[in-house]
């Protein structure tokens, strides 16, 4: 019997030859995630550490990005007790306000993950980096902390549901449809300690960026990853960014699933998750009446250059309606830069857009777009959950970045091709 | 270790959201927390609970974010532990490091009733309904974990190994 990808990667990475669904294992990690919330609870966690020193002062990030710039004094507190302890313990990928972005979107760029790592962030929105072929997982605070001193942790080898895509992408659908998609189907909890494996024809034909959104969101069906297998489109993005070497691992064809699911995606139209849980999923074709106060483009999950470009495609020319508030937050500052010398930041700006410095503020409610009672937002990001964008009678609607553009034209959730 | 105290009944995937919301994150002192558990979710919860009461939950309680605020901000709140059906993967494991008491057994969540006094012994997973004279079985704790618990969380068992 064959192993899986993530079998291959944590049998490598705790010294064995072969491990199994089911087993614990430790394993050394290669790179130690925190931001600015989870952070500070693990270096309270650390200090009680018989340790002085951090594992390796170049395999710690530390992205102060949730409520930056700072919102009020104790989150100020809070990045300062970041700065401080980075200086300290000499950790080199401290990434200060102006060189930050979101860390999901960032670390990938900085070429500080690659295919093959084990990297555990304290966020949940690590498994974004499954997109590279890497088993890339959410954790809390005290296991931060543990890491941070002895650069391992322990493991359930996961059993992994293959899903495999098939056919033709209909117009605007991408990664962020996929995924709703499957969530959709599987529900919240339908990938509940397992890790999902995105394969098939449309996965292959897929961007990075599109990927990246959907591996962000397996652990919205609770998943503890979501790998892609990397191909030549992977290894050309690693090409030149890889600040380490890295490792290519496929899963065997002989490879035991717990379950293989296929989806036929030609009949997958734009998808809208609405509230309270992302597995309120249905086709935009199926979308009532909802007037919107807000958009809310962005995030870790929809923040990258392409999709701007697929907000600015729709936007180019238009106005938001004008009882509609829409916010563009851009992933990483070269993501901004690289929007400002593409045009795509005054398009933006001339529909009405309000364009931010990267933070993750409006997805979780933190700051730069909150949601007063009984206001709704349509918004590229992760969750709906009840208050995730502020007062916990207003709602969120997810979707993807054209739809949510559509949508902010018209003020109530449409198609694009309700609006071009 | 003894728990015992009055049950608190909530559903299915109960997020972290709710369980604390992301405007009290900029401070993670544990009485800022506790003052704030599972506010979006039951507005009266830590008025009317007691020190040492249990929340019995549905499936995949404690979905969404990592935030180790959650299962601190219930254990700083006075809940001695949480039954479910079934955990989100991160509030388990953080759980487990931080020495907050969990146990799945659908069994006991079937059976229990908001109110219903309930005593669990963390060590075999018998978790007695004192007010139903009834008694459920959850499955044990693997053995690693068994001794991360007894050892008194993530961070003492590190320090036993470094």
């Amino acid at each position: 019997m064959g192993m899986t990808m993530v079998e291959k990667i944590l049998a490598d990475h705790a010294g064995k030859d072969k491990v199994k669904a089911g087993e614990l294992v430790n394993a050394k990690l290669d790179l130690v995630l925190g931001n600015d919330i989870t952070t500070p609870v693990a270096i309270n966690e650390f200090e009680k550490i018989n340790v002085d020193d951090v594992f390796d002062q170049d395999r710690i990030a530390i992205v102060p990005d949730h409520f930056v710039p700072n919102k009020d004094i104790d989150s100020a507190q809070q990045v300062k007790q970041l700065r401080d302890f980075a200086n300290d313990k000499g950790i080199t990928n401290f990434f200060e306000l102006g060189e930050m972005g979101i860390e999901h979107c960032l670390l990938p760029e900085q070429g500080l993950v690659g295919p093959g790592d084990i990297v555990i962030g304290a966020d949940s929105h690590t498994c974004t980096y499954g997109a590279l072929g890497a088993l890339a997982t959410g954790v809390g605070s005290t296991d931060m902390a543990a890491a941070m001193a002895t650069g391992e942790a322990w493991f359930k080898v996961p059993e992994t549901i293959k899903f495999v895509y098939n056919g033709q992408l209909q117009d605007w659908v991408g990664g962020k449809d996929l995924i709703l998609y499957t969530i959709g189907d599987i529900g919240v909890d339908g990938a509940l300690y397992k890790s999902m494996e995105f394969t098939g024809e449309v996965i292959d034909d897929l961007s990075m960026a599109h990927r990246m959104t959907m591996s962000n969101m397996a652990i919205e069906a609770g998943g503890k990853c979501g790998l892609i297998e990397p191909d030549e489109t992977t290894l050309d993005y690693v090409e030149g960014r890889a600040q380490r070497d890295y490792k290519v691992y496929k899963s065997d064809e002989d490879a035991e699933y717990d379950q293989v699911i296929e989806y036929n995606v030609s009949e997958i139209e734009p998808q809208v998750a609405y509230p309270h849980l992302p597995e309120n999923t249905r086709g935009i074709s199926e979308v009532e009446d909802i007037r919107i106060d807000q958009a809310v483009i962005g995030s870790c999950t929809n923040g990258r250059l392409e999709d701007l470009r697929l907000a600015a495609e729709v936007l180019e020319g238009q106005k938001k309606a004008d009882h509609v508030r829409l916010i563009v937050f851009p992933g990483t500052q070269e993501i901004y830069k690289q929007a400002m010398k593409e045009g795509i930041v005054e398009t933006l700006i001339d529909a009405g857009a309000a364009v931010s410095t990267p933070t993750c503020g409006p997805c979780l409610g933190g700051h730069m777009g909150i949601l007063a009672e009984g206001e709704r937002a349509i918004a590229t990001t992760n969750r709906n959950f009840v208050g995730r964008m502020g007062h916990p009678e207003s709602e969120v609607y997810l979707s993807n970045p054209a739809v949510a553009a559509a949508s902010a034209i018209a003020g109530e959730i449409v198609s694009p091709k309700e609006v071009l | 270790m003894d728990i015992q105290g009055k049950a608190w009944k909530y559903g299915s995937d109960i997020d972290t959201d709710v369980i604390i919301p992301a405007r009290y994150l900029n401070d993670s002192s544990l009485e800022h927390l506790a003052a704030h558990c599972l506010e979006d979710l039951d507005e009266e919860f830590v008025d009317k609970m007691d020190e040492g009461d249990l929340i019995v939950a549905e499936d995949n309680f404690g979905c969404g974010s990592s935030r180790e605020h959650a299962p601190l901000a219930i254990k700083a709140a006075g809940v001695s532990c949480v039954i479910a059906n079934s955990f989100a993967r991160i509030f388990y494991r953080n759980s487990i490091n931080i020495g907050l008491p969990i146990m799945e057994c659908p069994e006991a969540v079937a059976g229990i009733d908001e109110g219903d006094e309930v005593e669990v012994d963390v060590e075999t997973g018998t978790i007695t309904n004192v007010t139903k004279d009834e008694e459920y079985q959850a499955e044990p704790f693997p053995e690693f974990m068994q001794e991360l618990i007894s050892t008194g969380g993530l961070i003492s068992y590190v320090n036993k190994t470094v």
